[in-house]
């Protein structure tokens, strides 16, 4: 036994420094542009943020996402695009081993990941944050009355150890009931067997709305962790991951500017002389990324602007409904800010 | 002169003929069995009414996931609606009739070889042609066929396949390891022992892991091996060491007068275990081999951890639509049926197989 995990650990050793040794070189555009393609990991399974629909069409906020990188490098996203689902465990060796590009896999930025996993995060395109459902019937308004409850939650996950945190740190006593699967954990739930769910506040509002009577059941207004949901790249490839994070930053200022898909080409036309950098009319952009100098008129104009993605996959009208909240515009109270194009 | 008179025939007792008999003799035999026969019926009545109510009269079967909320009974339709994406998962939706047609030609193919006396050198070619035009479909790339990347093949056509080469690849691989471990030849029996030994030391999910997350790591800059390839390298690997074990249980029950006869005549270990000794130790192993088989194809669902579709993670999939949510029992059941349906399959036919073996000794190459 002893000499398995031995082995076992060496295994590991000589597999993380490897994937310290992966640090990219630098030319994953290089790489891109003459393969004609760009390999991403997504999720799969996460409705709303990477999944394939019913005929095998890939939909989501981070799927759009990697879009945007996509018609940034090329011009155009169809057929431009390669997308392998990952699992959360398989998820950054991939990007370390070059099996894909660029990971838009709902990750939470991390100091941990951005150190010792050799890679690089770059703007957080979906702050999400842990949160708890409650039956209206229970009559809670906030997340501090919750002593004494049963809480299902999914073991082994970042969300439990939060919820322990925030159950001991306010001196509140609980149990859990833990069960492996979202879906069966939202049954429990459903059937009573737990007072209270907590998962990511983007996963409650989708379970929510798949209740049997989704209008007893409410969402309580406290957030108890952060998780910044940022697309991640490999360490060392400044250009790569300087083309990612502003292919997603583009999408937040067209957004500040007031620039949609619908609107883009007459605003070509704008005398905003800021807007005429942005959108390539005023050259100098495209070119210090290396790109096209028409690449943010691109994106915005075959993906749309960040509040049209964010609607589009996860928004209000959509089965998750979710609030803008942290993911409004700063000018509207949310933390989406994009410096300057220029 | 004595007399003789006809003796009336006496009749068995009433309770021990008839309906009445068979009942008394199966279900009511003795005390215990009563008890057993009561408590099970009580069971069944209690359960199978309910059953049927839920999965038949309340059920749903074509409608949207909004409908299926309001129903009572089971909701049908979370299968019916997502057949498409279940089956062939993200094999591109206007060329999925290739899957199809690939499964089709695969399962007739090997309903066609059941009987034992069909399978010879011409039967092998006809498999090398529909290996070969399965191969194309799924691919593509020939006569028109859109190139489609492993890395969509997925749902009930990666299960099959996963689990059909895994099959055909670890069954001649596990008999040269058995063969190998019984070898006199020290480095070669040293080997076989410690590969043996190490994979049979480690769970599949290892090995799946190892494969791809790990191996890649290793391999030169810029070369890398193709995932689903991977994962059925691992799967082979796997199966053959367990594959060996059962065969060398088989080599072992052979009588040493076996091994004695054929060298008396002459001929080199090769012809030997060719003509005389596979062919008898394989036929005694063919039950374990095919528990291991079909272990091997219940397996193959572990590469959802790998996040490779197969047909139980695209319904795992399927479910994580909010509209879908809370379907999972309809969605299982229906995964149940499909992987109860190979299972059995499986042993039936090697069942058959065994029992065309049974009186005819047919010479044979590679059972």
């Amino acid at each position: 036994m002893k000499l398995w995990k031995s082995l076992f650990i060496g295994c590991s050793l000589v597999a993380m420094s490897a994937g310290l040794a992966f640090a990219d070189n630098g030319d994953t555009l290089k790489d891109v542009q003459a393969k004609g393609y760009i390999q991403v990991g997504v999720n799969g399974d996460l409705f709303g943020f990477g999944k394939a629909d019913q005929k095998g069409v890939w939909k989501g906020l981070d799927v759009d996402t990697a879009r945007a990188v996509a018609v940034a490098v090329f011009g155009d996203y169809k057929d431009r695009l390669r997308y392998t689902p990952l699992t959360a465990k398989t998820r950054f060796t991939a990007l370390q081993s070059k099996e894909i590009d660029v990971l838009t896999r709902n990750c939470t930025q991390t100091l941990g990941r951005d150190t010792s996993l050799g890679l690089d995060f770059v703007q957080v395109n979906y702050y999400d944050g842990q949160g708890f459902m409650v039956p209206k019937a229970l009559g809670v308004e906030s997340a501090k009355e919750l002593g004494g409850a049963t809480v299902c939650v999914l073991p082994g996950t970042t969300t439990e150890q939060n919820a322990a945190d925030f159950f001991r740190s306010n001196n509140m006593e609980w149990k859990t009931v833990t069960i492996e699967n979202t879906a069966e954990l939202s049954q429990a739930f459903w059937a009573g067997r737990c007072d209270v769910l907590t998962s990511d506040a983007s996963q409650l509002a989708g379970l929510r709305a798949s209740a049997p009577k989704p209008e007893d059941y409410m969402i309580l207004p406290d957030i108890i962790s952060k998780e910044p949901l940022a697309p991640a790249v490999r360490h060392g490839d400044n250009q790569w991951k300087d083309i990612v994070n502003y292919s997603v930053l583009a999408m937040i200022n067209a957004e500040e500017m007031g620039i949609t898909s619908a609107n883009v080409d007459e605003m070509l036309k704008s005398t905003d002389p800021k807007i005429q950098r942005f959108l390539g009319v005023s050259p100098g952009n495209g070119a210090a990324l290396g790109l096209d100098e028409k690449f943010a008129y691109n994106i915005i104009k075959q993906v749309g602007n960040y509040g049209e993605v964010f609607e589009r996959n996860v928004g209000v009208n959509t089965p998750l409904g979710i609030e803008r909240g942290l993911n409004a515009l700063w000018t509207d109270g949310g933390l989406m800010y994009s410096p300057p194009f220029k | 002169m004595a007399e003789t008179t006809q003796i009336e025939e006496i009749k068995p007792p009433i309770t021990d003929v008839g309906v009445i008999g068979w009942l008394r003799q199966h279900l009511f035999n003795g005390l215990f069995s009563s008890i057993a026969t009561l408590l099970i019926l009580g069971f069944l009545v209690r359960v199978i009414p309910q059953f049927i109510q839920w999965a038949f009269i309340d059920s749903v079967w074509f409608t949207s996931g909004q409908e299926c909320h309001q129903a009572e009974g089971a909701c049908w339709s979370v299968i019916t609606q997502n057949i498409r994406f279940t089956i062939f998962g993200y094999f591109p939706y206007e060329h999925q009739w290739r899957p199809l047609v690939a499964m089709i030609i695969l399962v007739g193919m090997l309903i066609y070889s059941r009987e034992w006396d069909r399978w010879n050198k011409r039967l092998g070619y006809v498999w090398i042609f529909a290996l070969f035009v399965m191969g194309l479909l799924m691919k593509g790339g020939l006569f028109g066929l859109v190139p489609v990347e492993s890395t969509k093949w997925s749902g009930l056509p990666l299960t099959l396949l996963l689990s059909f080469f895994g099959i055909l690849a670890s069954y001649p691989l596990g008999v040269m390891l058995a063969l190998g471990r019984q070898s006199q030849m020290p480095i070669i029996k040293s080997l076989c022992v410690v590969y043996i030994e190490m994979i049979r030391g480690v769970p599949l999910i290892t090995m799946l892991f190892m494969s791809s997350v790990m191996f890649p790591l290793f391999l030169p800059e810029g070369v890398t091996i193709d995932k689903v390839l991977r994962a059925q390298a691992a799967i082979i690997l796997f199966t053959a060491a367990y594959i060996a074990e059962v065969v060398r249980g088989g080599l072992q029950a052979m009588d040493r007068g076996q091994y004695e006869a054929a060298e008396s005549l002459g001929l080199n270990y090769f012809q030997m275990m060719r003509m005389i000794i596979l062919p008898q130790a394989l036929k005694i192993v063919i039950p374990p081999t095919v528990g291991i088989l079909i272990s091997a194809f219940k397996d193959t669902s572990l590469v959802v951890i790998i996040a490779l579709y197969d047909i139980l993670n695209t319904t795992k999939s399927v479910l994580s639509e909010p509209e879908w949510t809370g379907f999972s029992t309809e969605a299982y059941i229906f995964i149940a049926m499909i992987f109860y349906v190979c299972c059995f399959s499986m042993s039936q036919y090697s069942r058959r197989i065994e029992k065309q073996l049974e009186y005819k000794h047919t010479p044979n190459q590679e059972s």
